[in-house]
C-alpha cells in the first residue's frame, strides 16, 4: 500500500511505514519534517550521514552498521548518539531510502 | 587453446564447470577449476544436521565426484589474482593463465570480526551451523542439552540464506516439544532489522509463527562484543541479552583472496553488474553466487538461476556479442517451519514474496508463502535434486531462470529493494 504524505509544501509518496518510495522525491525540507517526527534536532554532521547514505543507495550497495561505521563519515558509536535507538532504520527514514530488509 | 579458469569447486563453480564443459568446444577451450577442499558440502544440511534429522554422510561427498571429465581439477590455495596479467597465483607458486575468468570462491563466517565471539566458549556454548563442524558440534551439544535460555542471532547483513535462523528457531521449537522438553527451553531471536520479517506480504503471512511457537523477538539489535564469560551478547546501544546457549550467525565475509587480489568491497565480495554477472574488476572476469556484492540473496537457487545466464554470457564474450541484461534476481527457497511443514517463497530483485501456486500457476504442487506438508516433502526431495541434477547443470523442469509472475497474487506493491 503506498501512502501520500504532505512535508512542508512537498506531497510525496511513503509506503505504509513511512518510507519514502522515491528518492528523487527527497528535499531537505522534506528530511528535516520527518526528523521532527522522529524526534531529532538535525545539525550538519547528521546532514553529512544523511548524504552518504544517499550516495550509497543510488549506488545500490547494501547499507549496514558496520559499513557505516567504516565509511570514515561517522564512527558507530557516534551514529547510535546521532540516531538513538535504531539508528539505520531511523536515518534511512530521514534520507528517504528503502529501510534495510531481508528476503523476506 | 584458450583457458577458461573457475576459481571455487562449490556450488556455483562446480554448476558452471559442467554448463560450460558441455558448451564450449573441447578442440578450442581447456576448462580448469581450482578448489583446495576435497569434501563438497550439501549446505542446506547444515540446518538439519544439528537435529538429527541429516546424518553426517547426507551433506558431505568427494568434490571430485561432481566435477566432469574434461576439466582439469586443481586442489591447491589461491594465493590471488593478478588481474593485470591474467593469472591467478597459487600457493604452491604455480601460476595459471585465463582467457576468461570466473570467480564462484563463495562466503564464509567471519566470527573473529566480532569482539568475543571466539574464544574458549566457541563451539561449547558460542556455535554456528554455516560450517560443517560448527553444525555437527551443535548437534553433539543439543544432543544432552538440558535446556535454559536458547539466542538465536544474526551479527549483521548480509548473510548467506537469510532465511537459515528463522529455520533453526522454528525447527528448534519442533525439536524440544518432540524431546518433551520445550517448557525447558525459552527461544529468543535476535536479528539487526527491524523484525523477524521485514516485507509486508511475508509479514502479514507469517507473523503468527512466532506467537504460535512462543518465539520472542529482540529487533534492531546490533551486536558489539560476546561477553562469553557472563554468557551475555551486547549491541552498540548497550543493551544486553543472556543466553545459555548463544547460536549464532557471524558476520559473513568473501574469501581472503579477493582482499589479497586488491578488489572487492568492505566484507570482500566482487563488484559485479547485476543483471549480466561480468564484474567490474575486468571485462574477461565474471562472478557468480556468494562472492558477488548482488542485491540478491546469497543462496544455493539463485547460483543456479545465475549459472543459466552466465553460461549464454560467457558464450556471448566469446563470439564478441553484447552480454544479455537478463539476471532479475531470482531466488526460490523452502523455508522450514517445524513439524512437518514448509513455506516456500520465490521472488526476485523488485518482486517481494507473496501467495500463490509453484511451478505451475493455478494448480501447484507447491504452496507459496503458505505452510504445507507439501513444501517440507518439496525441501526433503531438493537433497536429491540438489546432488543429482542442480549442481551437474542439469535443467530442473519448470522452473525457469527468471522469475514467473504467474500464479502469483501480485498487486500495486511497493518497491522495497
Amino acid at each position: 500500500m503506498v501512502v501520500e504524505k504532505i512535508y512542508g509544501e512537498l506531497c510525496v509518496t511513503c509506503n505504509e511505514q513511512g518510507y519514502l518510495t522515491d528518492l528523487n522525491q527527497w528535499t531537505k525540507e522534506v528530511g528535516s519534517e520527518i526528523a521532527n517526527e522522529e524526534g531529532i534536532d538535525m545539525t550538519e554532521k547528521h546532514w553529512e550521514v544523511i548524504n552518504y547514505l544517499q550516495d550509497e543507495c543510488r549506488k545500490e550497495a547494501p547499507l549496514s552498521i558496520r559499513k557505516i561505521g567504516k565509511s570514515g563519515v561517522v564512527s558507530i558509536k557516534e551514529f547510535y548518539q546521532l540516531f538513538p535507538k535504531g539508528p539505520l532504520k531511523i536515518s534511512s527514514r530521514i534520507a528517504g531510502i528503502p529501510k534495510p530488509v531481508s528476503c523476506i | 587453446m584458450k583457458e577458461l579458469l573457475i576459481l571455487g569447486a562449490g556450488t556455483s563453480g562446480t554448476m558452471m564447470a559442467n554448463h560450460l564443459r558441455k558448451t564450449l568446444p573441447k578442440k578450442d577451450w581447456n576448462l580448469t577449476i581450482v578448489d583446495q577442499e576435497e569434501t563438497h558440502y550439501y549446505q542446506p544440511g547444515f540446518l538439519f544436521l544439528p537435529f538429527d534429522l541429516y546424518k553426517t554422510k547426507d551433506v558431505k561427498k568427494k568434490i571430485n565426484k561432481f566435477i566432469p571429465k574434461g576439466v582439469n581439477l586443481i586442489q591447491e590455495k589461491i594465493e590471488r589474482i593478478d588481474k593485470d596479467n591474467d593469472v591467478v597465483l597459487l600457493q604452491n607458486k604455480d601460476i595459471l593463465h585465463y582467457d576468461i575468468l570466473i570467480i564462484a570462491t563463495g562466503t564464509n563466517i567471519a566470527p573473529q570480526e566480532i569482539e568475543g565471539m571466539l574464544g574458549d566458549h566457541w563451539h561449547k556454548s558460542v556455535f554456528d551451523f554455516y560450517t560443517y563442524e560448527g553444525s555437527k558440534n551443535l548437534r553433539n551439544k543439543l544432543r544432552n542439552w538440558e535446556g535454559g535460555k536458547l539466542v538465536v542471532h544474526i551479527s549483521e547483513m548480509p548473510i548467506k540464506c537469510p532465511v537459515a535462523p528463522l529455520e533453526f528457531a522454528f525447527l528448534a521449537d519442533s525439536f524440544f516439544i518432540n524431546k518433551g522438553m520445550r517448557d525447558k527451553v525459552d527461544i529468543t531471536y535476535v536479528t539487526p532489522m527491524s523484525g523477524a520479517f521485514t516485507k509486508p506480504k511475508a509479514t502479514e503471512a507469517l507473523n503468527y509463527l512466532l506467537e504460535q511457537k512462543n518465539i520472542k523477538v529482540v529487533s534492531d539489535f546490533n551486536i558489539e562484543h560476546v561477553d562469553g564469560e557472563n554468557k551475555k551478547i551486547v549491541d552498540f546501544a548497550e543493551e544486553e541479552i543472556e543466553y545459555d546457549l548463544l547460536v549464532t550467525v557471524p558476520t559473513n565475509m568473501g574469501d581472503e583472496m579477493i582482499e589479497r587480489s586488491g578488489f572487492g568491497d568492505e566484507l570482500n565480495y566482487v563488484p559485479t553488474d547485476k543483471t549480466t554477472l561480468q564484474t567490474t574488476v575486468k571485462d574477461n572476469i565474471f562472478a557468480i553466487g556468494d562472492a558477488t556484492n548482488l542485491p540478491a540473496s546469497k543462496a544455493g537457487s539463485v547460483a543456479h538461476f545465475e549459472a543459466e545466464i552466465l553460461t549464454e554470457n560467457i558464450k556471448r564474450f566469446i563470439e564478441g556479442k553484447e552480454l544479455k541484461q537478463e539476471f532479475d534476481g531470482h531466488a526460490n527457497c523452502f523455508i522450514e517451519t517445524g513439524h512437518g511443514k514448509a513455506l516456500l517463497i520465490d521472488f526476485n530483485y523488485n518482486q517481494e514474496p507473496v501467495k500463490g501456486s509453484f511451478p505451475f500457476p493455478g494448480v501447484g504442487p507447491l504452496s507459496l508463502l503458505k505452510e504445507t506438508h507439501m513444501n517440507h516433502m518439496g525441501k526433503l526431495a531438493f537433497k536429491w535434486i540438489y546432488w543429482n541434477m542442480l549442481i551437474k547443470g542439469k535443467h530442473i523442469p519448470f522452473v525457469t531462470a527468471t522469475m514467473n509472475t504467474a500464479g502469483k497474487q501480485i498487486e500495486e506493491t511497493i518497491n522495497n529493494n
